[in-house]
């Protein structure tokens, strides 16, 4: 019999976490900003909260939940900002080409992530680093998920950021589409000279989008490591392509949050559902290809209906220069 | 601020809304945009600015829309001095410009559009200023659904978004820049009407237009700017086309440039009824039709945007043809096109139909001939043409135009753009033209340098060596580089639109010299200019087109430039009072 319950339960695990990360990419996008270093991104986001979280427990001070999940967000989110900023700078003040920025980028975060990663395991002389004890606080579901059965499990049973993940992305399609400052961030996104025209902060609102869409994106990759793996590092290769999977999951979501969300829980079931088939090993990667072949699959569907509302932004990947005046 | 001025105008009652005392404006120390220029406008009134290309009036708009600041003078806005720094400074003022080129997100609304960048802090609600955009257009006239996307609009809706963006700022003054250079005779007339009614609202209008009959049917006072100049602001009602022309060209300077006179012209090219119809579905070109002729240089004068470019491009095959042909002619003297390289099938073809004949005068038979044969017949010349070659080059590609072997050359405006690679050196752009020749895999780079650096020794181009990027050289050097290069292909037609714009005039006269060289050597040279006494001093005959159409053609030792500047200016509709006469 297929567990579907567990099933489920997994799947929104893992889609929790690129929900995340494609939907701090799609603010990111929004501004017109390419941001291809989301895998160094969320890398980078979850060995911070590691560091965080190792810190804190080798503090010796007296271990508190609530402590322990405030200082690995901070950290987590510090992390995340830094590498932004790198990415922010260089391609909105200096103008540096998007693509090469954001794929060295990716480079950099998961070397950085395994760098730190590694480093840890070897002070704590363990073969495996881990914050098992955070972990649990941040697995801490509502009481009464494990009565109600499989339906607990389906909806009640995880940790708090798989809810809070659903209110960003509620509130982000709000902003994007209800309210000016997310009318002018597309504006930005679609045709800058018009909006610097129309007396819109182009740089400023360019640092915002990316800046926070890769702190949103960062807690993705945290979330992952935390959850999904029970806070114990291995290496960065799953967070990477957790982040690669957040890129196609823009495209697939049209750049639409809400679609990303329920887009997620479908790539997050793809990504498990070798575990539960009873292919042989050399199947793993054809099933793990999946998600992939659905972005393809949606990228010809949008092309071929040529509907200007599901394009990317029109200036997607275009340093805005303000001609001199 | 608002209420100030609200309290200014209640107040003081001028009837100046917006007044210019000597305004200066210069671009490096060269360029003077605009030269102590005094102009006002009263409340209520439409002022048309008037002036060739180059004439300042675009710099002087801009002004006062505070996207330039002026280098000297004063602007008085409702007769307080106004500091306008960036285009928000003016929409303060309530100044609201419309530029050629609009500034629209596509994928927005036309509300979303209007209220883009306003912190009117009411609140953002998209359905509340939706109805306001409809108030404002049902005030004034327009016809626009506020809930449109911009993507879906034709250039005429987009217009009106723009305007009424402008009054959703609240602006009384508009300044509108060739706002009919885009529109169909009839959207025109919707916009007129428009215009009228805002102006009887009160609301003050400067619109800048090249077309006289617009001037004379839509504004209440004239300003005519030349070379940057104030020349006069007059009553429309107190006025004529005739003077209006005269002011706008003003006199006839007399510049030392060559003119030899043709020897041997032969009809080269034959334009025959050319239409052509742009993307958004307007006719750029209407019903042309003209011949070229080798050994000469047709100068094209008219207003930048009158379809000169298309012309060029049709020619060259960069533009698909609606209608009407373009024929290439070639005399049977000359050594046939038709017998350049990888044409063998062509010749073939040709001898069939029984269009050659030997040295001898006896009929060319290819039948049972091998090809190296024929090739070696073809290659010596030995067999000819019975008649004048003619070759139909519509719907060609420039490639298959010069694959036929025929050499047009074409210099166009948008240098960097259409003419040369910006990152690419010297070297490289002359291999823009060559590189499909030999056989070999590899290209040759040897030639083309050897190209280069002639041209840098004899165009005297001013460069660190042949293997700079075309792009750091100055304007005159870049020119140089494109029009040295379109010349070393020998070619039969040369095409040069604007070629000395941005020159400084010893760069001119070089280029002025090279095409008369073209014309000694018997080439067809097609000029597009833009100054009137340039195009006196050198063409040997003027045509002149006026929104696609030609409306005259004239000799280059006689012309008067009263007249060219009334044929430039001259729209449709008197074109059809002419015609009725």
């Amino acid at each position: 019999m297929f567990p579907v319950a567990e099933f489920i339960n997994r799947a929104v695990m893992v889609g929790t976490s690129l929900v995340l990360g494609s939907t701090g990419e799609i603010l990111t996008e929004k501004s017109g900003n390419l941001n291809l270093g989301i895998p160094g991104i969320m890398c980078s986001g979850a060995v911070s909260g590691l560091i965080g979280g190792f810190l804190y427990i080798n503090s010796g001070a007296k271990f508190s939940a609530a402590a322990a999940v405030a200082i690995t967000l901070a950290a987590c989110c510090l992390g995340s900002l830094i590498v932004t900023l790198i990415y922010s700078f260089l391609t909105i003040t200096l103008r540096v080409n998007q693509n090469v920025t954001g794929l060295a980028l990716t480079t950099f975060g998961v070397g950085l992530a395994n760098f730190f990663g590694g480093s840890l395991k070897q002070l704590s002389g363990a073969d495996s680093i881990s914050i098992v004890k955070i972990a649990k606080a941040y697995k801490a579901s509502l009481p009464f998920a494990s009565k109600l059965g499989d339906i607990g499990k389906i909806l009640f049973s995880y940790g708090f950021i798989v809810y809070l993940a659903i209110i960003i992305v509620l509130v982000v399609s709000f902003v994007l589409k209800k309210t000016r400052v997310g009318l002018h961030l597309c504006a930005v996104g679609e045709n800058p000279a018009t909006a610097d025209a129309a007396g819109i902060n182009v740089t400023r609102y360019k640092y915002f989008a990316t800046c926070i869409g890769g702190m949103i994106s960062g807690l993705g990759g945290f979330y992952y490591f935390i959850d999904y793996m029970n806070g114990s590092w291995e290496d960065a290769s799953k967070i990477s392509q957790c982040g690669w999977l957040s890129i196609a999951l823009v495209i697939f979501a049209i750049w639409r949050p809400v679609i990303a969300l329920f887009g997620s829980y479908v790539f997050g079931g793809l990504w498990i559902l070798y575990n539960y088939t009873g292919f042989s090993v050399q199947m793993e990667p054809i099933i793990n290809m999946l998600p992939y072949v659905v972005t393809i699959i949606v990228l010809i569907t949008v092309s071929l209906r040529r509907k200007r509302e599901t394009q990317p932004p029109a200036s997607l990947g275009l340093n805005y220069f303000r001609e001199d005046r | 601020m608002n209420t100030e001025i609200i309290e200014n105008k209640n107040q003081k009652n001028s009837v100046l809304a917006l007044e210019l005392k000597n305004i200066t404006k210069a671009f490096g120390t060269k360029v003077v945009a605009n030269k102590n220029v005094s102009l006002d406008l009263r409340r209520g009134e439409i002022l048309a600015l008037l002036g060739e290309n180059g004439s300042g009036k675009t710099t002087l708009m801009n002004m006062i829309a505070g996207i330039y600041h002026p280098d000297e003078g004063e602007i008085i806005v409702n007769g307080e001095p106004a500091s306008i720094n960036s285009p928000k400074d003016s929409f303060g003022y309530g100044i609201g410009m419309i530029h050629q080129h609009f500034k629209l997100v596509d994928l927005f609304t036309a509300t979303e559009n209007i209220v883009l960048g306003i912190k009117d802090g009411n609140g953002f609600n998209i359905k509340k200023s939706s109805e306001r955009v409809a108030e404002i257009a049902g005030k004034y006239g327009f016809e626009i659904d506020p809930d449109r996307k911009i993507y879906t609009m034709s250039v005429s809706e987009k217009q009106t978004v723009e305007i009424i963006k402008v009054l959703y700022r609240g602006a009384d003054i508009l300044i509108l820049d060739e706002p009919t250079a885009v529109l169909t005779p009839q959207e025109i007339e919707k916009l007129f009407n428009v215009l009228r009614r805002m102006r009887d609202d009160g609301k003050s209008i400067i619109i800048i237009t090249h077309k006289m009959n617009e001037v004379l049917s839509l504004s209440d006072r004239v300003a005519v700017l030349r070379k940057g100049e104030h020349i006069a602001t007059v009553n429309t009602a107190e006025t004529n086309e005739f003077q209006l022309t005269e002011m706008m060209v003003g006199k006839k300077i007399v510049l030392n440039i060559e003119r030899t006179e043709p020897h041997d012209t032969q009809k080269r090219l034959e334009i025959k009824n050319l239409e052509v119809v742009n993307g958004e579905g307007r006719h750029v070109l209407k019903n042309v039709s003209f011949d070229v002729f080798s050994g000469e240089i047709l100068g094209i004068a008219g207003i930048a945007g009158s379809g000169q470019r298309e012309l060029f491009e049709a020619i060259a095959g960069l533009q698909p043809i609606n209608n009407g042909e373009v024929v290439f002619h070639n005399p049977k003297k000359d050594k046939p096109v038709s017998f350049f390289h990888k044409s063998y099938e062509r010749v073939v073809e040709l001898a069939k139909e029984g269009k050659f004949h030997y040295a001898d005068g006896t009929h060319v038979d290819f039948s049972g001939m091998k090809h190296s044969e024929i090739k070696k017949l073809v290659e010596e010349e030995k067999v000819l043409f019975y008649e004048d070659e003619i070759i139909d080059l519509r719907d060609k590609t420039p490639l298959q135009i010069k694959e036929l072997g025929i050499h047009l050359s074409f210099v166009p405006e948008d240098r960097l753009g259409m003419g040369l690679v910006g990152s690419m050196d010297i070297t490289d752009n002359m291999m823009l033209r060559s590189y499909r020749k030999g056989h070999s895999v590899f290209v040759d780079r040897e030639r083309p340098k050897k190209l280069a650096e002639e041209i840098i020794n004899n165009l005297e181009v001013v460069t660190p060596g042949v293997g700079t990027p075309v792009r750091r050289l100055s304007g005159g050097n870049i020119q140089k580089v494109l029009v040295g290069r379109e010349i070393a292909a020998a070619p039969k037609v040369l095409m040069a639109a604007y070629p000395v714009r941005g020159l400084d005039i010893n760069s001119s006269y070089m280029i002025y010299n090279l095409l008369n060289e073209q014309k000694k050597k018997g080439v067809a040279v097609i000029f597009v200019g833009e100054d009137l006494d340039v195009l006196m001093a050198l063409c040997d005959r003027i045509m002149v087109i006026s929104s696609g159409k030609i409306t005259g053609t004239l000799d280059g030792r006689t012309a008067v430039k009263e007249e060219i500047g009334r044929l430039m200016t001259q729209t449709e509709g008197v074109n059809e009072i002419d015609s009725n006469k």
